[in-house]
């Protein structure tokens, strides 16, 4: 079947007012690949580096966590670059529960109504913007020695 | 050839011609993410030290490394049927496609099966200094 790639085709999301229920639909899937693709590939790397030994955890310490005091220009930057893919996987994780909590009450038929999925679609948001920090605040003050 | 009606070999399949298989494995794997990422994220707030040799012996014990290793066959499950569904939202050439479904399917194999050989070694053999 040839396709005229210049055929008309029906609007997207730039033509749309934004809402509540689009952004947590179209975050679901953004926050989903996040978490299978970065997510899943640093708690491996987590797991291994547990199961490698010691040396193997310094090294993974070292370029995730803290480089430490004598650690290498490529270890600081790759610190700040997994501090920014931590909060980008938890929030991920907060933002994709919330709103696949939200994906199973409506599986059951329930909260379609206008007012109420408005309502349930921006609790999602601020709920996983709130649980993100929460963390984000724990491993600052525990783990990274701000606050 | 079976010996069912034309009618009653695809009733039930719908137009994607999986029936409700697809739809069904999500929600499932979904409830059993929830479950197994609730364990994990308590434990990692619980864990009293993030040494090595703490973490190791925390890991090695049955009832970390069982839930572990349930956690990430679900979670590549989920994310093998998940990351499907967006290769055919938005992949539209079919060799494109193919190629996308292979290389996913791959990610995912070979992910779980490396994080389960990690976890079931350490529990196996106990940790390593």
């Amino acid at each position: 079947m040839a396709k005229n790639p210049n055929r008309p085709l029906s609007p997207h999301l730039q033509v749309y007012r934004w809402s509540p229920q689009m952004a947590v639909s179209i975050f679901h899937r953004a926050t989903g690949f996040i978490l299978a693709t970065a997510g899943m590939m640093t708690l491996l790397w987590w797991l291994s580096a547990i199961g490698g030994g010691a040396e193997s955890y310094a090294t993974f310490e070292k370029y995730v966590v803290s480089a430490g005091a004598d650690g290498s220009g490529v270890q600081i930057a790759s610190n700040w670059f997994f501090r920014l893919v931590a909060l980008a996987v938890t929030f991920s994780f907060f933002q994709h529960l919330a709103s696949g909590l939200r994906h199973l009450v409506l599986d059951i038929g329930a909260g379609y109504e206008l007012k109420t999925n408005r309502t349930w679609a921006s609790v999602a948001f601020v709920a996983a913007f709130f649980a993100t920090a929460f963390v984000a605040l724990f491993v600052a003050s525990r783990f990274i020695g701000v606050l | 050839m079976d010996s069912r009606t034309n009618i009653g070999r695809v009733r039930g399949l719908g137009s994607a011609k999986h029936g409700g298989e697809h739809w069904l494995k999500q929600r499932l794997t979904a409830v059993g993410n929830m479950l197994l990422t609730t364990w994990f994220v308590l434990s990692l707030f619980m864990i009293p030290s993030f040494e090595h040799s703490a973490l190791a012996q925390w890991l090695a014990q049955p009832l970390v490394a069982v839930p572990m290793i349930l956690m990430i066959a679900n979670i590549f499950s989920h994310v093998r049927l998940g990351l499907q569904v967006l290769i055919e939202d938005y992949v539209h050439d079919e060799g494109l496609k193919f190629a996308a479904m292979t290389l996913l399917s791959f990610y995912v194999i070979a992910s779980a099966v490396f994080g389960i050989f990690v976890v079931a070694k350490l529990a196996f053999t106990g940790a390593l200094a």
